[in-house]
């Protein structure tokens, strides 16, 4: 369906008619909705994690499973057969640091595109705040990311590495690109899947490569040697995943007594514009999808209760 | 189940001069989509074949209440009763025209649609009535009321999955009527539960009017729309056909 000649802004009362108290049905304060809404907001990510685990025995312990069996299988095929543990000191963190990141991206990418369809019976019959679908999914997204997190922190302190401000920096801005980058795509998939289901099979199917195009389980070292120089490097190095993954390296393993110690003899170790490479360009990246994907939203918003 | 018309009360509505919608000109138009792939999106276009037919729900409908009216929307189905409830309560648009509201709308477009099976009773009471635009503390005051009206205080704590319809039905249908709406949109819902539920809904869609609450209901229980409302607007195939008395609305519809 195509959008009508009559915008937005022919339906909402005029100036005059807002003082008398008028309104439009349907008329909210956008994409700040989550932020005004947060009681039935946080209801709605309850909601979520009750349905999600439901009849199920192992409950939330299916969110540590599932990236232990990733590791493990990872670990043994690339670390050992494929010897990457031999030039690359404390892989395991490596390799985990940059799972976790990818796993996040894949869970709030996946839910907020699903968001919609998967509250169809909400959408469709009662009017309620349609951004709030895709930020209780990325919230519940968080929760689960949370264990990993800790796992993550628990493995890197064994490799005796310790927590440092330049590690805390490099964490939160790795955070803050990836959610605000990934709800971008989410809202735009999250749209367009209402009216096409083929969107959420696509979006599947990036989160599967996403794994391959960014240095979590090779180091970006390899990458350079392999295209340095040409664009598609640019690319590699602009992929906001890729930034997120060297951030979260930064963070985790590159400070790490062994990676420090080896650095001195082998300096690809050492990932381009350290600590922090392009941070700048993620965050605007992220914020310039995450600008679209408010739009996007908010224009297509209005028709899905019809689509659905 | 219909409701006895003897216990339907008399319209306790009082209407007052105060506009509190305002329908100008709607006009809804759905397009019946034959499938929702990209495949037939491309064939189509690559055939050039009109991909779907379109269908007016509403047609060009006007229609003002007042605060206090209690009015109602009837018409065979399909003629666009819920269409134009859903325009008012802001879960559809109008391709043309426009709706204003003044106050809190709450639309009982169907019962029972914002409850998760998944969920506990006390869950669900809390999560439909954020949905319904209660806030926290609203809620914590109304929740032993509205468990009361329902008449299920054993089984609050039970996943809804494990009710009967009629409690599933009667704890929806008290979540709804303890918002405090200042217009309130009904679709339907006076079939819910046993003959004494259905006296108690009545009795409380009439204590709502007494406080001067603004309805609007679509039900096809002509008999007691016709004693419950200040004035029904008759709709056919998405046109507002008559607009007034209640007898005489009904009558129109029947004479078809």
């Amino acid at each position: 369906m195509t959008a009508n000649g009559t915008g937005g802004a022919a339906r909402l009362p005029s100036r005059a008619e807002q003082v008398e108290g008028w309104r439009a049905p349907g008329q909210d304060a956008g994409w700040l909705n989550p932020i005004r809404e947060r009681f039935l907001l946080r209801l709605l990510v309850r909601k979520e994690l009750r349905v999600r685990y439901r009849g199920s025995a192992l409950g939330m312990l299916w969110s540590y499973v599932k990236p232990a069996v990733q590791f493990i299988v990872f670990y043994i095929a690339l670390g050992v057969f494929l010897q990457l543990s031999r030039d690359t000191p404390a892989y395991a963190v490596y390799l985990f640091s940059g799972i976790v990141v990818v796993n996040l991206f894949g869970e709030v990418f996946g839910n907020a595109t699903r968001s919609i369809t998967g509250n169809q019976a909400l959408v469709s019959k009662i009017y309620l705040p349609s951004e709030l679908f895709p930020w209780a999914s990325m919230i519940v997204a968080l929760v689960h990311f949370l264990p990993q997190l800790a796992v993550l922190v628990v493995g890197a302190l064994l490799f005796g590495w310790l927590p440092s401000v330049t590690a805390a920096i490099a964490f939160l801005l790795g955070i803050v690109i990836l959610v605000v980058f990934t709800m971008g795509l989410g809202m735009i998939t999250a749209a367009l899947n209402a009216a096409f289901r083929d969107v959420e099979n696509f979006v599947d199917l990036i989160v599967m490569v996403a794994t391959w195009l960014s240095p979590v389980l090779y180091r970006i070292s390899m990458v350079e040697e392999a295209i340095g120089g040409t664009v598609w490097w640019w690319l590699y190095q602009l992929n906001p995943l890729t930034i997120v993954v060297e951030l979260f390296h930064v963070a985790f393993w590159r400070y790490g007594p062994d990676v420090v110690d080896a650095v001195a003899a082998d300096p690809s170790l050492a990932g381009p514009g350290e600590p922090f490479g392009l941070w700048w360009a993620g965050l605007l990246i992220a914020v310039v999808t995450f600008v679209v994907g408010t739009v996007v939203f908010e224009r297509s918003k209005r028709r899905f209760a019809q689509e659905l | 189940m219909s409701p006895n018309i003897d216990s339907v009360p008399d319209s306790a509505a009082v209407p007052t001069d105060r506009e509190m919608v305002r329908i100008e000109h709607v006009t809804k138009q759905f397009s019946l989509r034959h499938d929702h792939s990209l495949k037939e999106l491309v064939f189509s276009a690559l055939k050039r074949k009109k991909l779907a037919d379109t269908f007016l729900a509403l047609n060009d409908v006007d229609l003002t209440v007042h605060a206090g009216e209690t009015v109602g929307l009837i018409g065979f189905n399909g003629s666009g009763k819920s269409t134009l409830l859903k325009t008012i309560s802001g879960v559809l648009y109008p391709d043309h025209g426009r709706v204003l509201l003044r106050g809190r709308v709450a639309g009982l477009i169907e019962v029972g649609a914002g409850f998760h099976p998944d969920l506990s009773g006390r869950e669900n009471v809390y999560l439909n009535g954020a949905i319904l635009g209660m806030s926290r503390e609203q809620i914590d005051e109304k929740f032993e009321e509205i468990v009361a009206f329902s008449e299920i205080e054993e089984f609050i704590d039970t996943d809804v999955k494990y009710y009967s319809s009629g409690m599933f039905l009667r704890l929806a249908f008290s979540v709804a009527v303890h918002t405090e709406p200042d217009i309130f949109l009904v679709d339907e819902i006076l079939s819910v539960g046993d003959e004494p539920f259905q006296r108690k809904c009545l009795e409380r869609i009439r204590e709502l009017q007494e406080a001067g609450r603004t309805m609007v209901v679509v039900s096809h229980e002509l008999e007691m729309l016709e004693k419950l409302c200040t004035r029904i607007v008759v709709l056919r195939k998405g046109r507002a056909i008559f607009d007034g008395d209640p007898t005489e609305a009904v009558a129109t519809l029947r004479a078809g």
